[in-house]
This record gives structure tokens, C-alpha cells and sequence, in this order.
């Protein structure tokens, strides 16, 4: 119960009058993969943006590490150690590749650490090392999804919130993607929700997964089960 | 010959002001979208601020310093008690709020001071050097080249090469995106008010003592040659802005010299329905416009 | 893009006027309002003291410009600010024409047609601005065009102005009376012909503009055309406000259109209530009964520098509360049930 990194109890969220999620239901451990999918408009990305302060909960129980994250502000996630990589990537495109990455490590009051952070993001994305001074819109989709998740992990967060990393990426581009995901996991201990269309690519790497329809948890299970049962890939993944 | 030289002297002196004013009304839009309609009555409460001070203590410069100060307070004010409640699902709502402070100001400012107008000597003679038989610049203006000059190479500075400079700029491009990473976005608004306030009011103690006087209007048709320099590099750019206040500098202190001054403010007002329907994005609208 | 419609039609601040029901149910009240007004103003100049039916006077004078910038910005979504400067526009062109052939009717007309041509000049401009531009523009306006004053001081005579030569009213009627009664005569036909106008094609395509400029062009709007057009309507209310204000001036002067007068006339429409023509009547009273009342309260504190002063305070404060409070105006919070249909 309390090894869990993030948990998640009865929680709502909408925008306006109506709620688009009702009474969501989950756990990341730490380390861990948890896939969350679901059709267009099933509330994934309000899931994620809710978790991160984004939108208002109306209801339920938010508890990262022990700590209630009600009334937390969105400025202090970064703080606490969850990253979120919003839908559609944030890359802010008039400032430079640079620029960017240093943003995700600005909150670090320890200057040192930060340049180190940055450093080994960098490492890892030679291509983004080549383009440093490139503003944000001379780069290529799969450039940005770099910076993107170069810029979250430069804060070097515990809990990464992904939200359709895939989108416009070349199948190989994706693959990559996954896999240094798998990597980042073996190697820091990094848990991940992951929000994504390409339920495919998605559960090969997760280690659970949720399926989200019309704002409801549907199935919760191991993602090893839900890519091996044809019933349930038919009845909500559709494929 | 030398009329030419002297009026474009006085033109970049006025204009050095006017790019200041501008590049306190770019601050806020990049900031904020809103048009800082109010940034003249701003300028001017801190003007007589620095009166009352200067009056008081004998001193310019404690003058001087006091309505910087003032204008950081009043920035503050401004974004925090009202501007941060404005509904901004329209444009106009921004606007029509700036123009109520303009009137409480306005009319405080009245209250407290009077509606005549008082004078306000400048700090350094405004007697023009002579190079060559030919009046050039006076003291007062190298001040003021000075003085914006500072102004413009300290924000460039702030902007480009500080952590401040860097979330200001990122919060104002990508609020939510800047929230996620760690930002504190309202704190950055309400810095940028502060420091465009602040400019505002250095470029009001600028240009009061070359004009009829202090008044609660004296900067009235300084806000629309500011606005103008604005718009005319394109109300987005820093640099356009300060490009801006020379252009518009140079004009007025053209027409002034070679038509009438009592022309010069229409010749502005020309200008401007001529760029705002010429080239709407500004004559440095570049194809780096804003994509998101 | 149903979704986004919808979205936009719930978050609009006025209901549209495309329900026929009750717009077929106020049609006739139109007329019968307009001629009830007139029968109460007439009744009034008869029982109020010259000066109180020189205060009404001045209230139909407000009324006909406060009328024509809520048609502008209420339902057109055009802000102005430079409406001050186009009174002062019909003001001096009925003080020259007054002055030259001393024909009070053609006098009006003139300062009509003069507003409403510089008016079209500066709705040419504005039709393609939008939002902090085009206020900036018609600030600018507000701010410039008295100093033409003193370009031209020969025709204008420069700050100190010139003297408006009148006719003695018909008959034995009193000044003030007779002001009443012209001003209140302009101000009617203003609101009436206004509200014709709104109730017709061009107060939906209006309308249609200010909700989604798109949407209208897709609909077979000419979008430029109905703008200009609802700021030459707007100028030409205006430029008969300036004469009717001339008129009981019986002088004009550069210094009696300042920018705050500009101001003060975006205030009464706000306060009263973007979009509803009631609203404008609101605002016009608002504007003779604010500054007098604190005239008098700077009178009794004793102080003339709260003269004129206190007003503006009034005023700004009153305009940012109401602004934050409910960005519709006040008629959006208190009067909208009883009067939301003339909108
Ligand atoms: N800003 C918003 N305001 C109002 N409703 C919204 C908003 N954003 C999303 N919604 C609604 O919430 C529901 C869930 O949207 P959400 O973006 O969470 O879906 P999603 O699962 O991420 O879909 P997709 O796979 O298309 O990204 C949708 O019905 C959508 O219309
Ligand atoms: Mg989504």
C-alpha cells in the first residue's frame, strides 16, 4: 500500500458542469510502466492533466510518495518529482533547443546539479547537442519529442506523465522512444504513466495497463494479459 | 544644411524617449497581450512623485530615483489588485479597464496637485553644443541617450542571459507548459508590470522637462507617439520598438522644423493608420512570427 | 465544429435576438416607447426650473452619441475612442455654419453630414483593425484631431474657440425649454431610427460580425461593409450630439472634447450595458449626474480641486468595478430581465 509511488483514489474531473473522468482508479510503483489507453476523447490527456494540477479534481484522492496532492500547485509537481510531457509535446517554439532543455532544470536551486542534468540529457540525445541554438520550430517532429522529454528529464523526476509520445512519429522513431523508456526505467528507476494511441508499442513496454472509456477505468491488468487476450484487445483496444 | 543635422539630433533625443515608452508597452503585451493604455497616467503619477521628492529635498536625483520606484509599485498594483482580474475572453475588456485607471489616475492626480501646469527643470542644460557653427546636441540629451541606452542593453541582458529572463519569456510564450516545468507564471506577469512600469516612468521623467510642463494629460500625446512606435515595429519586438521611437522621433522633430509643430501630432497619427493598415505586423514583421 | 459553435453561442454575453417571438412582441412597443418618452419630456420641460431642463437637455445630447456607440461596440464588437473628437467634429461644423448663414436646420444637417463622412474615413481604417489596434487608432483620433485647432487657427480660432450665433426660440419659449426640446427631439429619432435599424438585417449581420467574423463570411456577410457601415452610423449619432451640444454651449472649444470626454462616453456604455439601447440611456443620465453630484460635493468640502477631478475618480473607479465585476455592465447584472429584449 504505502510502497506505492503514486495513487490514485476515486478521482473526478471535468471542465465544466459535467465531469469527464468518474471515480479513477490506480497505482504506479515505482519503477514501474503502467499504460493508460482509450479511444479519442475517453479522458487520458485530462487524466494526466489533472494529476498534474492542470485541471481541477472535484473529487477523489491524489497521493504521490506519501504526500496528498490536493492543493498542491502545478508549479510545485516539478518540485515534488513528477515530470509531464503535455499532449501535442510543449516545445516552446521561440526559444532555442537550449533554452528549452535549461527550462526544465531552472526550478534546481543547486546550479551544479542542473548543468549535470543537462549535461546527460544531451548525452542521450546527440541530435539535440547538434542543434542547441536551433529555435523550437526548425525542428523536425521527432526533434521535439526529444526536447520534450529531454526537457522533463532534466528535472530528473520520479514520476514521468507522457502523453502520446508517438503522435506523428515514424513507427522506428517510436520504437526508439520506447526503448529508452525501458532504459531510463532499468537504469534510474523511473516510473511512467503513459498515455497512447499505439496500444501496440505502448503495452510491449508497460508493465500494466489501463483502458479508459468515456472517463472510466474499464480494465486494469498486466499488460502482458491484455496484449495476449484476444477478447479484451477486441472489446476496448480494437485490434 | 545644418537646420537637417540639428533636427535630426533633437529627433533621435525625442525618439530615444518614445523607443523607451514603447519598449515599456512591448514589455506588457509580450507579457500579458494587453495594451497598456494606462502606461501614461502611470508615468505621470510617478513624474510628480519625483516633484514632490525633488521639491522636498532639493535633490533630482532622489527625484528620479523615486518615481523608478514608484512605477515598480505601481506596476505591481496595477497587475496584481486589477489587471490579473480582467476577463480577457475579449480584448476590449483589458482596454476599456486601463482606460478607468487612466481616469482615477488622471483625477487623483488632479486632486492632489492641481490642474495647472508646473514646471520641471531639467537636470543638465538643455542649451544645444555648437560643432563646427552647428548646434547639435545639448547635455540633456546625451543624458537621455544615456539613460535609454542603459535601459535597453539592461533588459536585453535580463532577457537573454538570465534564468529570470529565460522563464519570463517562457511563461509569456507557453503559460501552461512554463507551470509544468516549474515556473511561477503569475509571479513573472507581475514582474514584467513592474519593470515595464518602471520604464514607463523613466521615459516620463525623460520627457517631461522638454514639454509645457507637469500635468495629469502631459503624457497624452506622448502615449500616442509611443503606441505608434509600437505598432511600427510591430508591437511584438523589443527592437522594433526602440527602431520605432527613433523613427517616430525623427519625424515629429522633421515635421516640427520644417512644416509646424502643431502639425507634428497629426503627421503622427498619419503614420500610424499608415503602418497599421500598410503593414499591420509592424516593418519588421519577420517570418519568425509567432507560431504558437 | 458544431462543438465549437455551441461552445461560443453558451458563452456569448447576450442572447441572440433571432428568437421571433419576443422581437414580434416588442415591435409595436418601439413607436409606442419613443412617443411616451416624448410626451414625458415634454411634460417635464414644463414642470422643471430653466436650469434642471438644461440638465435633461444635456442628457438627450448624451443620449445621441451613447446611443451609437453601444450600436458600435455593443453590437458591432468595435471599441472607440475617439468618438469625442467626432463630436467635436459636428460641433464646429454647425458653430461655422451657424455663424455663416444662420439657418439652424440646415446647420444640423450640415454637422451630420460632415461627421458621417469623416466618421466613414476613420471606419475605412477601422473596419480592418482589431481589438488594442483599433482603440489605439481612434485614441489617437481622440487625442490629434482638437490640435487641428490650432493648425488651422484662422478658421478655428485656435484654444479660445468660437461663439455660436442663434436665434431667439419661436414664439415665447424659454431657452432651456427649447434646448430640452431639440435635444430630446434629436435624441428620440436617434434611438428610434437605431432601433429600426438593430431590429433589422444590418442589427444581424452586426451581430453575426461580433460573434464570429468567420461564421458571418461564410454566411454571406460582407463583413468590411457592415463594419464601416455601423461606424458611420455611430459618427453620424456623434455628429449630431456635437451640434446639439454646440447649440447649448452656444460656443465650441477645443478644450470642451479632452480625451476624458471620450472616456467618459466608453464608461456610460460600459455601465450601462454593451448592447442594449436602454443601456445608453443609463449611461447619458450617468453622465449629468455623476459630475454634478460631485460638483456639489466639491462645493460643500469646499476644495476646487475636486471639482471636475472627483468626477474622474468617480468614474474610473466606478469603470473598473463594473468591469470586473461583470464585464456586460451593470444592465447585465440588474436590468437584464426587464429590458433584455430591446437589445
Ligand atoms: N479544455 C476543455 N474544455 C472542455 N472540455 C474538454 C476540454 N478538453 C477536453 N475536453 C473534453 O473532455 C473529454 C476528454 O478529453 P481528453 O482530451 O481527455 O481525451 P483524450 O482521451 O486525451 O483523447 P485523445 O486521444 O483524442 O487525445 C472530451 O470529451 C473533450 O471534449
Ligand atoms: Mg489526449
Amino acid at each position: 500500500m504505502s510502497s506505492a509511488l503514486l495513487e490514485v483514489e476515486g478521482l473526478t474531473a471535468g471542465y465544466g458542469a459535467a465531469p469527464v473522468l468518474h471515480d479513477v482508479n490506480l497505482t504506479v510503483q515505482p519503477g514501474e510502466i503502467v499504460a493508460v489507453l482509450g479511444a479519442n476523447g475517453a479522458g487520458k490527456t485530462t487524466l494526466l492533466r489533472t494529476l498534474s494540477g492542470l485541471v481541477r479534481s472535484t473529487g477523489g484522492k491524489v497521493v504521490f510518495d506519501g504526500v496528498d496532492l490536493r492543493g498542491t500547485r502545478v508549479e510545485q509537481m516539478v518540485r515534488r518529482g513528477i515530470g509531464h510531457v503535455p499532449e501535442g509535446r510543449g516545445v516552446v517554439t521561440e526559444l532555442t533547443v537550449d533554452e528549452n532543455l535549461r527550462l526544465g532544470g531552472l526550478w534546481r536551486k543547486d546550479r551544479a546539479e542542473a548543468k549535470k542534468a543537462l549535461d546527460e540529457v544531451y548525452e542521450l540525445f546527440p541530435p539535440l547537442a547538434q542543434r542547441r541554438t536551433f529555435a523550437g520550430h526548425q525542428l523536425s517532429g521527432g526533434e521535439r519529442q526529444m526536447l520534450a522529454l529531454g526537457r522533463a528529464l532534466v528535472g530528473r523526476p520520479r514520476l514521468l506523465l507522457l502523453d502520446e509520445p508517438s503522435l506523428g512519429l515514424a513507427p522506428k522513431v517510436t520504437g526508439q522512444i520506447m526503448a529508452l523508456l525501458r532504459d531510463l526505467r532499468e537504469r534510474t528507476g523511473l516510473a511512467v504513466l503513459l498515455v497512447e494511441q499505439n496500444v501496440r508499442s505502448a503495452l510491449s513496454i508497460a508493465d500494466e495497463g489501463v483502458v479508459l472509456a468515456l472517463g472510466r477505468v474499464v480494465v486494469r491488468n498486466k499488460a502482458a494479459t491484455l496484449r495476449d487476450d484476444a477478447d479484451l484487445r477486441h472489446a476496448y483496444l480494437g485490434f | 544644411m545644418n537646420e537637417f543635422i540639428y533636427l535630426t539630433f533633437d529627433g533621435l533625443s525625442r525618439g530615444a524617449v518614445y523607443a523607451a515608452f514603447a519598449l515599456a508597452l512591448v514589455l506588457i503585451w509580450r507579457a500579458a497581450r494587453i495594451v497598456n493604455f494606462a502606461q501614461g497616467a502611470m508615468a505621470v503619477a510617478a513624474v510628480y512623485v519625483a516633484y514632490s521628492v525633488t521639491n522636498a529635498t532639493g535633490s533630482y536625483w532622489l527625484g528620479f530615483v523615486a518615481a523608478i520606484v514608484t512605477g515598480l509599485v505601481l506596476g505591481v498594483t496595477v497587475e496584481r489588485v486589477v489587471m490579473r482580474f480582467v476577463d480577457h475572453s475579449s480584448p476590449l475588456n483589458g482596454v476599456v479597464v486601463a482606460l478607468g485607471l487612466v481616469l482615477v489616475i488622471q483625477g487623483v492626480l488632479g486632486i492632489f496637485y492641481g490642474n495647472e501646469f508646473l514646471p520641471v527643470a531639467a537636470p543638465f542644460s538643455r542649451d544645444a553644443f555648437e560643432l563646427g557653427g552647428v548646434a547639435v546636441l545639448s547635455r540633456y540629451d546625451l543624458f537621455v541617450f544615456v539613460a535609454v541606452g542603459a535601459v535597453v542593453a539592461a533588459l536585453t541582458l535580463l532577457f537573454t542571459r538570465t534564468p529570470v529572463g529565460l522563464r519570463m519569456r517562457a511563461a509569456a510564450f507557453a503559460p501552461d507548459v512554463s507551470r509544468l516545468l516549474g515556473v511561477s507564471v503569475g509571479g513573472m506577469l507581475t514582474l514584467g508590470w513592474a519593470l515595464a512600469a518602471a520604464v514607463g516612468s523613466l521615459a516620463g521623467m525623460l520627457v517631461v522637462p522638454t514639454e509645457l510642463g507637469l500635468h495629469p494629460t502631459a503624457m497624452d500625446v506622448v502615449f500616442i507617439s509611443a503606441f505608434t512606435a509600437a505598432v511600427v515595429g510591430g508591437l511584438d519586438s523589443p527592437i522594433g520598438a526602440v527602431v520605432g521611437g527613433l523613427i517616430v522621433g525623427l519625424l515629429l522633430s522633421y515635421v516640427s522644423g520644417y512644416v509646424e509643430p502643431t502639425v507634428a501630432p497629426m503627421a503622427v497619427l498619419l503614420l500610424l493608420v499608415v503602418v497599421l493598415l500598410g503593414k499591420p505586423g509592424g516593418l519588421f514583421s519577420s517570418s519568425k512570427a509567432r507560431v504558437a | 465544429m458544431t462543438d465549437i459553435k455551441q461552445k461560443q453561442k453558451s458563452g456569448a454575453p447576450v442572447p441572440d435576438l433571432a428568437a421571433p417571438v419576443s422581437a414580434r412582441r416588442r415591435r409595436i412597443p418601439a413607436i409606442l416607447v419613443i412617443v411616451a418618452g416624448a410626451a414625458l419630456v415634454l411634460a417635464l420641460t414644463y414642470m422643471l426650473p430653466p436650469f434642471r431642463n438644461y440638465q435633461l437637455a444635456t442628457v438627450g445630447a448624451y443620449l445621441c452619441v451613447t446611443a451609437g456607440l453601444t450600436v458600435l461596440t455593443g453590437l458591432n464588437g468595435q471599441l472607440s475612442l475617439g468618438h469625442g473628437a467626432l463630436m467635436a467634429t459636428g460641433a464646429y461644423t454647425l458653430a461655422l455654419a451657424q455663424n455663416k448663414w444662420l439657418n439652424l436646420p440646415f446647420s444640423f444637417l450640415l454637422a451630420i453630414v460632415v461627421t458621417t463622412a469623416v466618421g466613414a474615413v476613420i471606419g475605412l481604417a477601422a473596419a480592418r483593425l482589431r481589438g488594442p489596434y483599433l482603440a489605439g487608432l481612434t485614441l489617437a483620433v481622440a487625442i490629434v484631431v482638437p490640435s487641428v485647432t490650432s493648425t488651422f487657427d484662422e478658421t478655428f480660432n485656435s484654444d479660445q474657440g468660437l461663439s455660436v450665433v442663434l436665434d431667439p426660440p419661436p414664439g415665447t419659449i424659454p431657452m432651456e425649454r427649447w434646448q430640452a426640446w431639440l435635444c430630446w427631439a434629436g435624441a428620440l429619432v436617434t434611438v428610434l431610427a437605431l432601433v429600426l435599424l438593430v431590429r433589422g438585417r444590418f442589427g444581424r449581420d452586426m451581430r453575426a460580425v461580433r460573434d464570429d467574423e468567420t461564421a458571418a463570411k461564410l454566411a454571406g456577410i460582407n463583413v468590411a461593409r457592415t463594419q464601416v457601415l455601423a461606424f458611420v452610423v455611430s459618427a453620424a449619432c456623434a455628429g449630431l450630439a456635437g451640434a446639439l451640444f454646440a447649440f447649448l454651449a452656444q460656443s465650441v472649444s477645443p478644450g470642451a472634447f479632452p480625451l476624458t470626454l471620450s472616456l467618459f462616453l466608453v464608461m456610460a456604455i460600459v455601465i450601462g450595458g454593451l448592447g442594449s439601447l436602454f443601456g445608453a440611456l443609463w449611461g447619458a443620465l450617468l453622465l449629468v449626474i455623476l459630475p454634478t453630484l460631485s460638483q456639489s460635493l466639491a462645493e460643500e468640502a469646499g476644495s476646487h480641486r475636486l471639482e471636475g477631478n472627483l468626477a474622474l475618480v468617480v468614474f474610473g473607479v466606478v469603470l473598473v468595478v463594473v468591469m470586473l465585476a461583470a464585464p456586460g455592465g451593470l444592465a447585465s447584472i440588474r436590468f437584464t430581465r426587464l429590458f433584455r429584449r430591446n437589445r
